[in-house]
């Protein structure tokens, strides 16, 4: 085995413009993800008519659908279809964002369901309004309970876009992919590639303990 | 005064009826504790009295305000009728004295400052001062239970309904219970509670209603009704409950 370690290092600028790319498309998407699940979650927990409806559909549609094929659609078929047009990087957060949120509202609906009902009635009878009670009872301790499965979330997210190779986003798989196509050093590349997901999903997680860590899971 | 008063209440839940044609008023000051089997509608009555649940059909008027007329503000119904629960239901995320000073601070519009001393002095009147910076997971259920009831006080309510307060607590708990609630009792507190503790509907009740399959088949003074009981199935639920 020859393992060039200082290939590693000159490659490391362009790996890093990866990088730059994938945690711009991670923090982007996931926080439109987050938008979107809320609402959805919210609007099938409560059942809110048409919006649980359309959540409905949404949820279903987008699980039932691998996203590499989501990314195909918005960024070459979208243009077909309705004239749409956008940059690889747009199309990417947003199918992230879409992706993310369809999981999100489940995780978001399932929290709020566990959410004992003996609490909600306890805020109402102390005068409390059903958005108050939301707002201060169910919400706070539901999203103790998200953090975990989140967290789930967003490692899954961000290690999706490398999926994104297949639009052309030039995003760390991508990088990785071009410098192999030019170098032919695949150990080296691939070695090199998989540690930074790595350090990066390490990071991920480690904020999401101390998150929860220091909100105490009830 | 009448604080509360039953006309011709019925309530079902899908095909199920709870409760029957319940006509029942109470004045203030009284002491009411309702006992019967379960599935007799007790807990629902109570449910119903601060709204949790709709009534079927009938009227029922709290403090002068009936809960079908579409002018009433419910939430202003709930805070005149403070309610305390079997399982104690405790904001889990919120110390002793916060649960306290959230009702105040979210329904009476105090100022923090204000809110926490109101709930300050409610837990000592439930003797639990020293416990005020507690989790309700760091408390007894004994404890808890003390906690919600001033929770519950702490809005100023002209009423209080317990739904089996002592139901889910170890014997040598309840105790600590019932003598914050004879305490409240004594300070002239309308109260309806929902007990099987007889020597409390005994000594600190001033009335007894015994439900049975969403009914009310007696209402009266409690020592008569526990003394002579005036129908082989208040006799037969009496002997049940020793």
């Amino acid at each position: 085995m020859d393992f060039q370690f200082q290939f590693v290092l000159t490659t490391l600028p362009q790996l890093m413009q990866g990088v730059k790319l994938t945690v711009y498309i991670t923090v982007y998407g996931l926080l439109g993800g987050i938008g979107l699940g809320m609402i959805t979650g919210l609007s099938l927990a409560y059942k809110i008519p048409i919006l649980n409806l359309t959540g409905a559909v949404y949820v279903w549609i987008i699980r039932g659908t691998p996203i590499v094929v989501q990314a195909m659609f918005v960024y070459f078929a979208l243009p077909l279809a309705m004239g749409v047009r956008m940059s690889g990087l747009q199309a990417a957060v947003l199918v992230l964002a879409i992706n993310a949120g369809a999981y999100i509202a489940e995780i978001v609906r399932g929290a709020v369901l566990s959410i004992n009902k003996g609490l909600v009635d306890a805020g109402l009878a102390l005068g409390l309004s059903r958005v108050q009670v939301t707002a201060f009872v169910v919400g706070p301790l539901s999203f103790r309970r998200m953090i975990p499965p989140l967290g789930n979330q967003f490692i899954i997210g961000l290690k999706d876009t490398s999926l994104f190779i297949v639009i052309g986003v030039g995003e760390l798989t991508r990088q990785g992919q071009e410098i192999m196509a030019s170098s032919f050093r695949a150990l080296e590349v691939w070695t090199a590639v998989a540690l930074i997901y790595l350090v990066l999903t390490t990071v991920l997680a480690f904020s999401l303990r101390w998150l929860e860590r220091r909100m105490k899971i009830l | 005064m009448k604080i509360v008063e039953c006309k011709k209440v019925c309530k079902s839940f899908d095909k199920t009826d709870v409760l029957f044609d319940i006509d029942l008023s109470i004045n203030a000051g009284e002491v009411v504790v309702v006992v019967g089997p379960s599935g007799s509608g007790k807990s629902t009555l109570l449910r119903c009295i601060n709204v949790l649940e709709k009534i079927t059909s009938g009227d029922l008027v709290v403090d002068g305000k009936s809960v079908i007329d579409p002018k009433t503000d419910i939430r202003h119904i709930r805070q005149e009728a403070g309610m305390v629960f079997q399982q104690f239901n405790l904001f889990p995320q919120m110390t002793a004295l916060d649960n306290v000073a959230f009702g105040p601070r979210k329904v009476r519009k105090l100022s923090k400052k204000n809110a926490r001393e109101l709930a300050m002095d409610l837990l000592t009147k439930v003797g639990l001062a020293e416990r005020a910076g507690h989790y309700p997971s760091q408390l007894s259920g004994g404890q808890q239970q003390r906690v919600a009831i001033a929770r519950a006080l702490a809005v100023k309510p002209k009423l209080m309904l317990f739904d089996e307060p002592t139901s889910a607590l170890d014997p040598e708990l309840k105790g600590e219970v019932l003598s914050v609630m004879r305490s409240l009792a004594e300070e002239g507190m309308t109260m309806i509670v929902v007990s099987h503790e007889m020597n409390f509907a005994l000594n600190v009740g001033n009335r007894l209603i015994f439900m049975d399959e969403g009914r009310i088949i007696h209402d009266g003074s409690p020592r008569d009704l526990y003394d002579n009981p005036p129908t082989e199935r208040l006799r037969d639920f009496l002997r049940n409950i020793q």
